[in-house]
């Protein structure tokens, strides 16, 4: 397929969906104890609310929101808070982020609810800030607090609500049970999101190897209008929000440019269907559907489950592992992050659990760049990646710049077709964390010299008064010798 | 032979008043301006890391080529690039940048005396007569001057923690 407006790039991994999207989505049982770290958004880490002993209920607030850019934590099951502090972060470094623990009581009770009235007839930024209050982040995996997208509405005209249904990871299959099973829920969910910001339409982009997803979801939005199921073709990575919007609307987002300056918004199925039961229920982010796959799990399958159940609960649910796994995943196989153990908690952005077998990893050892620029043909943001990394490895961190590393969307798609396995994403993690330390320090450098300057305003101050103290005295002891005699 | 010696003479005479003039009226005024720029990037919290008097020196040094460009902890790596474009030389041949470190007081021993308050040039130390003290860590630059000052050897320097935030992938080892 042709097209001029379409995605350029792009790669065809194995999808290894099959398994997992023929079966429903299960609920899991409820943990012994559930792990909420503060931050499972973009932002500011969340401010607990409560104290170690503190009895909770399900979908209480917990932790409230740092700053704008932030997300609430909400208790997942009801229990008794066990402890506020480090525990192993789902995260590749394996180091400690503060978290709430929460030893479950197995009553499951809910708090009382605070039922929202029709939310059609409340104001946009009335339901924006409800859903801010709901904790919902972005649940595709990019957790950027959701309540902030939709107040763009109010600064930017957007033409288009974009529903993410693509899901071009492979193995993951959550968006697509979820369309299959949910699709009333998740039009409903886009309608007030088109609501909020005022869109003149919805467009719901769907890969053309879900075709279960497109009927079901065609069927919900058939009574409405102004919605919209496009079908794309499958490719990695079409499930990326700028490589959609080019897509579905052939606009290009500009260099450092976000998707709201070509008038989009778009949204993951799943955050669609959060907003949905939040705005209709006042049911705040406390759970979610995670494909559970890879060929160390003995029944792959999608799992809803609460938020803050150790990742080994989850693998227990699919039926354990059948093997050792070579790799453990967070996420998809091409963006995904390494786990540190299977103790750490799901967290609101974990779309999937990969077990994955040896012969699913690449093991090949990385041999020099032959200069053939398959990575640039596979580059959906028509990047230089051979260029990036050859400038990432000898520190030209500038040079990595000029060559496109603020717009590499870490992808990973010049990776994949990497002849000679060059680890080409791991030296653009490296080039975009060297280069946010130097800022940092130099920030920090500039805090040094403010600090220095206010002591020394201080210092002299001080010695100033102390001698004006000096003069006063002096003064007044010899203005009363003058008067003394 | 006379004619010869006047005439070279006269003219290292002659030349030698040109130098001396030119010397006073092309005369560069104060130091070497390469020094103020320097020392107006480094942290300026005179903390001695370096090994020099302070941060004037340390960039007087630096431009007479007597300190390393990584001289300067505080500073980190993005000082040692700043320092290498301006003195044309590559930062790579500097080396590693100095791990930054940081100082803390082990509350058990420390008696509140405020001799670590006194000495710190960030005002990092929060603390009063008689009260246990804290350093802040994000104001703290390393220099190591309180632990001198500490009559109670209560206070540790340490590498910089790493956090999430701070976290990032190391650089792929070649093959």
């Amino acid at each position: 397929m042709l097209k001029w407006s379409g995605v350029k790039g792009g790669v065809h991994p194995d999808t290894h969906k099959d398994r997992s999207a023929a079966l429903k989505i299960v609920q899991a049982s409820l943990p012994d104890c559930v792990i909420l770290p503060l931050r499972q958004h973009a932002g500011a880490d969340a401010i607990p609310l409560v104290k170690p002993g503190d009895s909770v209920l399900k979908g209480q607030l917990i932790a409230a929101a740092g700053t704008e850019v932030s997300a609430p934590v909400h208790a997942s099951t009801s229990g008794r808070v066990r402890k506020i502090g480090p525990v192993q972060a789902p995260h590749p470094s394996g180091l400690a982020a503060d978290a709430i623990v929460i030893e479950s009581d197995g009553d499951d009770r809910w708090i009382d609810l605070d039922m929202p009235d029709d939310p059609f007839s409340q104001a946009p930024m009335e339901l924006a800030e409800r859903v801010a209050r709901a904790g919902i982040v972005g649940m595709g995996g990019a957790i950027f607090p959701a309540a902030v997208k939709l107040k763009q509405g109010a600064r930017h005209e957007i033409k288009t609500v974009l529903v993410n249904g693509s899901e071009c990871e492979p193995y993951l299959t959550t968006d697509d049970r979820l369309m299959r099973e949910r699709a009333e829920q998740i039009v409903d969910g886009a309608r007030l999101i088109q609501h909020i910001l005022r869109a003149y339409r919805i467009v719901i982009a769907i890969e053309d190897n879900k075709s279960e997803a497109i009927a079901a979801m065609r069927a919900a939005a058939e009574p409405f209008g102004a919605i919209e199921v496009e079908v794309t073709p499958t490719l990695y990575p079409m499930g990326s929000a700028k490589q959609l919007i080019q897509e579905i609307t052939g606009h290009e987002v500009p260099a450092e440019g976000r998707s709201t300056s070509v008038g989009v918004l778009v949204h993951n199925v799943g955050t669609v269907y959060a907003i949905q039961q939040a705005l209709r229920f006042g049911r705040p982010l406390i759970s979610r559907v995670v494909t559970v796959a890879g060929g160390c799990i003995k029944s792959p399958r999608n799992v809803e489950t609460v938020i803050g159940a150790p990742v080994q609960h989850l693998i227990d649910a699919c039926g354990g592992l059948t093997d050792e796994p070579a790799q453990l995943l967070l996420g998809g196989p091409m963006m995904g992050v390494t786990l540190p153990s299977t103790q750490v908690p799901v967290i609101k952005g974990a779309t999937g659990v990969l077990a994955l077998q040896r012969r699913e990893v690449s093991r090949a050892t990385e041999s020099p760049c032959i200069r053939c620029a398959r990575c640039v043909q596979a580059c959906p943001m028509g990047l230089l990646p051979l260029e990036m990394a050859r400038r990432a490895k000898v520190d030209d961190l500038d040079g990595a710049d000029a060559a496109g590393l603020k717009d590499c969307i870490l992808c990973g798609s010049c990776a994949y077709v990497c002849p000679s396995h060059i680890p080409l994403v791991q030296y653009f993690q490296y080039a975009m964390g060297e280069q946010d330390a130097r800022k940092n320090a130099a920030r920090k450098n500039d805090y040094t010299r403010m600090l220095m300057d206010a002591r020394n305003a201080r210092l002299e101050k001080e010695v100033a008064a102390k001698a004006a103290a000096k003069a006063a005295k002096k003064s007044r002891a010899s203005s009363t010798s003058e008067s003394a005699p | 032979m006379l004619m010869a010696t006047l005439m070279l003479g006269g003219l290292g005479i002659a030349l030698g008043l040109l130098l001396g003039v030119a010397a006073r009226v092309f005369a560069v005024e104060g130091e070497n301006p390469l020094v103020k720029q320097i020392e107006s990037l480094m942290p300026g919290s005179q903390c001695g890391q370096c090994g020099f008097p302070g941060c004037s020196a340390a960039a007087t040094a630096l431009v007479e080529g007597e300190a390393a460009i990584n001289c300067c902890p505080p500073g980190g790596r993005a000082l040692v690039e700043q320092l290498a474009t301006l003195l044309g030389v590559s930062a790579d041949s500097a080396g590693a940048a100095p791990v930054p470190m940081v100082a803390s007081i082990n509350e058990a021993e420390c008696t509140g005396c405020t001799r670590c308050y006194r000495a710190c040039p960030t005002d990092a130390v929060v603390g009063a007569n008689g009260q246990i003290h804290v350093i802040l860590q994000a104001a703290c630059t390393g220099c190591a001057k309180c632990a001198e000052a500490c009559p109670e050897n209560c206070v540790s320097l340490h590498p910089e923690p790493i956090t999430l935030d701070t976290w990032h992938w190391s650089k792929p080892q070649a093959a």
